[in-house]
């Protein structure tokens, strides 16, 4: 399995509380290693919560996170989110294309399993 | 060392045991810079923070007295004296110096930064630069026609957030400034206004929405030339504008009577516009379309700004260089030039040969070729706490938290400037006493007197 999607990192609360927790704690690092997927894609993918995916990014730079599904109907097929942070951040490219700003949203990445869930 | 910033608003030391409040506290997590918390301190330590939002009370009831040295060499304790002299060394060591962050530091000590950076030609850059640089560099296109959040909660009736999702990143912007208050000319609050969120997904924020337009990722700028066409009545091909932008013309017809019919229109955005593709093109395009509804009514726009003194960073930057962010000094004037003088650049492309952080922390939100630059230079980081990005410096200070131990002026995202009134002091300096030191310090080296 391996299909591309369209990333989108962004802020959410947990996020933001755990900057204030430390970077180092639990929610924190919960938080943005985890990685919503729209249950549809789910399902059509044969994905569960807690399986581990890579995303590969459009210079060959990867991550590697547990999936979550989204909440409702909050991502449509075919774009993922996940909190923005260390993790998100790895998959930009150096280049800012004269802007100073990274594309940090709406990035291709490829996503691929790399282990099931241990039920 | 005692700072004109803490001289003029000191925190009062705690008596073990009791209670102390301190009213109308400002919160400086996120730019809506709420400055009415009533906090509850008890032995240097916050266990109240009434009014403050669910990051607000994350803030103000984490960050207690924290048990770390206030300076770290290699890794290793170090007097802050050591510190301080390692740091102007480093700093006048370097042929491309990079002084970066800012955007959670008081305006005063942000002031230093600047100065420091021009004694050692080096380059400044804020956090603007990777959150909303590229609406610094559609302001200087454009213009921004523009208001105080207090216009928006007395006046806006229309209400629109593009590509920002407040709901989650600035939880009391609805209920303070931009929906639920009533306001002179509004007063049945939330009744009299209609909220409007343009996004790529079906954001938190889209709940308190009364039309939710949901376009496709990337077409930002689309979409918004869309509506600049409709305002000025431009024929548009509708199975065009529904391919491109994933949305029936029919809504975005029905918008734009909206906006026209409006009174105060409003719109808010985020950096659902400047990190996706397009950037300052995005930027653009929106303020352009705000500048155009002005032929049919009043409109404005701002940009939800994320730390608490962001606003700050840009204001100082530009009122001591004559630009906002990405500004460097080594011909001995200021140069602006974002893609080559803002850090993500400087650091990716192997250009910074030495550097200074404040609050920030680019070991975790760059690039791996940035970040990996970074770890090879000598570099300066000040924070309140412990990051990967202190972890990586050749010199790390532990500073107070501004807002919470120590006091100074921050701005808040619509350029109001606001004081701020600590709980607690600290054992730690703050970062304004850590940069005039090592200010002190690069003069001296430099041969700078007076």
């Amino acid at each position: 399995m391996s299909e591309t999607f369209i990333l989108i990192p962004g802020r959410t609360t947990d996020q933001g509380c755990g900057i204030s927790e430390g970077k180092f704690q639990d929610k924190y690092q919960n938080e943005i290693n985890s990685l919503q997927v729209a249950p549809g894609d789910m399902s059509r993918l044969g994905l569960s919560t807690g399986d581990r995916v890579r995303l590969t990014g459009e210079e060959g730079q990867s991550v590697e996170v547990c999936i979550v599904p989204a909440r409702k109907d909050e991502l449509p097929e075919g774009l993922l989110f996940i909190a923005y942070g260390d993790i998100s951040s790895r998959l930009m490219t150096g280049d800012t294309h004269g802007s100073g700003m990274p594309t940090s949203k709406g990035m291709e990445v490829t996503m691929e399993l790399v282990q099931k869930a241990v039920v | 060392m005692t700072s004109a910033s803490t001289q003029v608003y000191a925190p009062t030391p705690s008596i073990p045991g009791e209670l102390k409040v301190i009213q109308d506290a400002t919160c400086t997590f996120c730019g809506c810079v709420c400055d009415d918390i009533d906090l509850t301190v008890k032995d240097d330590h916050i266990i109240e923070a009434k009014r403050a939002c669910v990051l607000g009370k994350a803030w103000f009831l984490n960050h207690s007295n924290d048990d770390r040295p206030s300076c770290l060499i290699e890794g290793k304790p170090a007097s802050l004296e050591e510190g301080y002299d390692r740091a102007a060394r480093i700093l006048t060591d370097g042929k491309y110096p990079i002084v970066y962050g800012l955007s959670d530091s008081p305006c005063e000590a942000q002031r230093v930064a600047v100065s420091i950076t021009d004694w050692i030609n080096g380059t400044i850059d804020t956090t603007t630069s990777v959150c909303h640089g590229p609406s610094g560099m559609a302001f200087q296109g454009v213009g921004e026609v523009t208001c105080s959040l207090g216009e928006v909660a007395n006046r806006g009736d229309l209400i629109m957030f593009w590509g920002s999702n407040p709901a989650e990143s600035h939880p009391r912007h609805f209920t303070k400034y931009s929906l639920m208050p009533k306001g002179m000319f509004l007063p049945n609050g939330r009744k009299d206004r209609t909220c409007v969120i343009v996004d790529v997904r079906k954001t938190k924020s889209a709940k308190a929405a009364d039309i939710f337009i949901q376009i496709k990722p990337k077409k930002d700028f689309e979409a918004l030339w869309t509506l600049r066409a409709l305002a000025k009545g431009v024929e548009l091909d509708p199975e065009l504008v529904h391919r491109e932008t994933g949305v029936e013309f029919s809504v975005w017809t029905d918008l734009m009577d909206r906006m026209k019919a409006c009174k105060f229109g409003v719109i808010f955005f985020g950096m659902g516009l400047t990190m996706t593709r397009g950037k300052h093109a995005n930027s653009e395009a929106l303020l352009a379309l705000t500048r155009d509804m002005n032929a049919h009514t009043r409109f404005v726009a701002k940009p939800n700004r994320g730390h608490g003194n962001v606003t700050g960073a840009d204001n100082v930057v530009a009122w001591r260089t004559g630009y906002p962010f990405g500004v460097n000094h080594a011909r001995g004037y200021p140069r602006f030039n974002p893609g080559e003088y803002t850090t993500s650049d400087t650091l990716a492309n192997r250009e910074a040969d030495s550097g200074m952080t404040i609050a920030c922390d680019p070991m975790a939100n760059f690039s791996q070729p940035a970040r990996e630059h970074l770890a090879s230079i000598p570099f300066i980081a000040l924070d309140t706490k412990e990051t990967p990005t202190t972890r990586a410096a050749t010199v790390a200070f532990t500073v107070s938290t501004y807002g919470i131990n120590t006091g100074g002026t921050v701005y808040r995202m619509d350029d109001v400037p606001i004081p701020l009134r600590p709980a607690f002091p600290s054992p730690h300096p703050s970062d304004y006493d850590v940069l005039t030191a090592i200010e002190e310090r690069v003069k001296k080296i430099q041969g700078v007197t007076g």
